[in-house]
């Protein structure tokens, strides 16, 4: 029978290590993990490229992970958030390498990742400095930016409801960039509040079909901060 | 500013509305542009876009409502009105990328007399995020700015040539200030409408760019 399902979050962050890079799911609170990143924490793991659209809040998720100086470079959009000193004080000491690429650059290297793309040309930030060190490419007559694609060797991703097939429905504005994300992974490690038995999603809903996710960790709802 | 010289920022964000139109899908940025989710009604038709992935996003819940995985580009708790549908990020942006909204109206530092756009980091500044600022600004089919006319130190946001980082080139069509509306164009800015209080030659002094004043433009 095949089951997805991991009994803890430690075996859902099982094999990641040192010097990996892990994309982050999540737009500020809405679809992050944020009980996989502390799994992470907690596994003692260091010199981590996090990719992910914001670079934590406060003292939580990737925030915490930059606190306790296991992190080397951040890849993301929007690294200021209003409370977001960690990633601020740490890219001002040199201690992260801080990668800037605009959100929707951001989201289409990731799926070109996972699709199997060698890039992406964008019109997203010509003539800008944005586009800086990047080559640009002219087809038919236009430019375009040309962005390398982004994988990762995990994925952690957060949605509602799996099955043990993996298969994932996310719940309103939590999708973002999590779709995206378990595709583009070597191993992709979903964080939901339900699991389900499989049969039991209706195969026209799912979002992120199970040959994109390799393990699925329930984490009650009431549970999460 | 008082409030019987010029509009206030209420005022403008009413000022933009009443240029908007049934059936239009529109992105609003943060900071002032979103004054408009609060003051659109159903009966209006207009459909909002927020980036992280809603189409069809309706105004603030009560607080008893509030719902972590209903919010805005800002992370502020917004709701969904009925028709509305969620999707991820690559949908979402090949929405704005791909030509797909009528209008994204945005805040802005500054805006050049070419329609380029400054307005997601200061000059000198080390960190900075730019979002989905310059995506839907190079995306959307019209990008109106909403600001201030002058800073607070009382310069010119509308200038020849911005001195601020770009978010994108030639992409503003129309300009909401608490002085006027003014419309970018091939031939050069062109003042549309004063707002109360202002005589047109103190906007064409406000701003650091030629400004042709058009015909009917009370003074």
């Amino acid at each position: 029978m095949i089951d997805k399902t991991v009994p803890s979050l430690a075996a859902a962050v099982e094999g990641l290590e040192d010097g990996m890079v892990v994309m982050v799911g999540g737009f500020g609170d809405s679809g992050t993990p944020h009980e996989l990143l502390n799994a992470v924490l907690e596994r003692g793991c260091r010199d981590l490229t996090i990719i992910s659209n914001n670079a934590g809040d406060g003292d939580r998720g990737i925030a915490a992970l930059i606190l306790h100086h296991r992190v080397r470079k951040v890849i993301c959009s929007f690294p200021t958030t209003a409370r977001n000193y960690a990633v601020r004080d740490a890219v001002e000491r040199g201690e992260v390498e801080l990668e800037l690429r605009p959100q929707g650059t951001l989201a289409e290297c990731i799926r070109a990742g996972g699709a199997g793309l060698g890039g992406v040309l964008t019109p997203t930030g010509l003539g800008t400095e944005l586009a800086e060190g990047k080559p640009i490419y002219e087809l038919d007559g236009r430019q375009y930016v040309v962005e390398r694609p982004l994988r990762a060797d995990f994925a952690l991703v957060r949605g509602w409801r799996a099955d043990r097939w993996g298969n994932v429905v996310y719940r309103y504005a939590q999708q973002n960039f999590n779709p995206l994300m378990a595709m583009a992974a070597r191993c992709t490690v979903a964080q939901v509040d339900h699991i389900h038995e499989v049969g039991e999603l209706d195969p026209m809903l799912v979002h992120t079909p199970g040959i994109f996710v390799d393990r699925v960790v329930r984490v009650e709802r009431e549970a999460q901060r | 500013m008082s409030a019987e010289r010029g509009w206030t920022e209420p005022e403008i964000a009413r000022r933009v509305l009443a240029d908007l139109w049934e059936g239009a899908y529109v992105n609003l940025g943060i900071g002032m542009p979103l004054l408009l989710n609060e003051l659109l009604t159903p009966e209006m038709g207009v459909i909002l876009h927020s980036e992280n992935g809603i189409l069809g996003m309706g105004p603030a819940p009560p607080p008893d409502r509030r719902d972590d995985d209903i919010v805005d580009a800002g992370k502020a708790h917004v709701t969904l009105v009925p028709g509305a549908s969620v999707f991820h990020s690559a949908d979402s942006f090949a929405m704005l990328r791909g030509g797909h909204l009528d209008v994204a109206v945005l805040g802005a530092y500054q805006v050049s007399m070419h329609g380029d756009l400054a307005n997601w980091k200061r000059p000198g500044q080390r960190i900075a995020g730019v979002g989905g600022a310059a995506d839907i600004s190079v995306g959307a089919k019209q990008v109106w700015v909403m600001m201030r006319h002058l800073t607070k130190d009382g310069a010119p946001r509308i200038v020849r040539e911005c001195t601020f980082p770009l978010t994108a080139r030639g992409v503003v069509k129309r300009i909401y200030t608490d002085m006027a509306v003014i419309d970018v164009t091939a031939e050069g800015l062109q003042l549309k409408e004063l707002a109360p209080g202002y005589t047109a030659a103190e906007v064409v002094a406000a701003t650091d760019a030629p400004l042709a004043v058009l015909e009917g433009v009370r003074d």
